[in-house]
């Protein structure tokens, strides 16, 4: 449920942007979203068709593009994503460290008419 | 048309977790956030810490609903503010901000009880120094694949009930191997509130992080 107050954000940081643009009508709005954050596309879905409602934004597309975590193996040096209850390469079955993506959660760029 | 933003969207809550940075930086507070799940066994074990430490320690005591965990503290005599948020699912930076100002605390460590959840709470910036997460023996050795995030961006984590060991299958290889992959940097500690097996060793090191602090001032 905390994509509740990320949905407000989200509402009120791109209602800032139409109005000091003076756009009047928001079609898409592009959000990139790692896979290491807590955040679910649907609920944030969810909560933005009540919050947009009476402004700009309202019945604009939501676009999400997804950013995989990524690991460094520590023995054969490939990049590599998680399987579901391991961390290990999957290629040569060493471990690995996280290097730094799939933390992302922003707004990218938004569509208007 | 398509107009280019890049904005993080957590950044109202990020601006507001650097204010508090530098108002409990004025106070020579190093803010401790603890991070574990309902029933991991936060409050005894920051009651446990607490005992083990000899520099001025205060809490903030975030619940979704009532005071228990915080007349626990206030009973002891530690200086206390409770945060009840009501049904949201974490702290965020405004409820600290609001809870620095009523909190009459300076000079020590300030820990902070997050409300009891894996997910939420490691998105939100507090102002903290860095965050401490909390595992235990009887929930299981998968959390740090189940909960990335949070193991990721923890400076120390914490496994606590080590006393259960002989009674649950914890894997505790499989358990290091998870938070060292997430992150290299992580100080792994094995406590029991109950024993108080392992505090003698954490209190150590939160002492010369403390120090570190101090003298970075």
């Amino acid at each position: 449920m905390h994509e509740l107050s990320i949905t407000e954000s989200i509402v009120n940081m791109v209602s800032d942007e139409a109005k000091k643009r003076n756009v009047n009508k928001v079609t898409k709005i592009n959000i990139v979203l790692g896979e290491l954050t807590g955040f679910e596309e649907e609920s944030i879905r969810f909560y933005f068709d009540v919050l947009s409602e009476g402004t700009p934004l309202y019945g604009a597309k939501l676009d999400f593009k997804k950013v995989k975590a990524e690991f460094k193996c520590r023995s054969c040096g490939m990049i590599y994503n998680r399987g579901n209850f391991t961390f290990k390469c999957p290629y040569c079955g060493s471990s690995g460290v996280l290097i730094e993506k799939g933390k992302e959660l922003y707004i990218d760029s938004i569509d208007v008419e | 048309m398509e107009i280019k933003i890049i904005k993080d969207v957590l950044e109202a809550n990020n601006n507001i977790a650097e204010e508090n940075k530098s108002i409990k930086d004025e106070r020579k507070i190093m803010m401790v956030n603890i991070i574990g799940s309902p029933g991991t066994g936060k409050t005894s074990f920051i009651l446990k810490l607490i005992e083990n430490m000899d520099i001025p320690c205060g809490v903030i005591e975030g619940d979704v609903a009532s005071d228990i965990d915080a007349r626990k503290m206030a009973e002891r005599n530690i200086p206390v503010v409770q945060i009840n948020t009501g049904g949201a699912c974490h702290l965020n930076a405004y409820s600290i901000n609001k809870a620095l100002s009523t909190l009459d605390f300076e000079g020590g460590i300030l820990f902070i009880e997050n409300i009891g959840n894996l997910i939420c709470p490691s998105d939100f910036e507090l102002g903290e120094d860095f965050k401490l997460a909390m595992a235990n023996v009887a929930e299981g050795d998968d959390k740090p694949y189940k909960y990335p995030l949070l193991f990721s961006k923890a400076k120390a984590v914490v496994i606590n009930k080590i006393d259960l060991l002989p009674y649950f299958d914890f894997n505790k290889q499989y358990f290091y191997d998870g938070v060292k992959t997430l992150n290299d940097e992580a100080e792994i500690f094995e406590v029991s509130s109950r024993t108080g097996e392992g505090f003698e060793v954490l209190a150590k090191w939160l002492k010369e992080k403390y120090d570190e602090y101090v003298q970075g001032k």
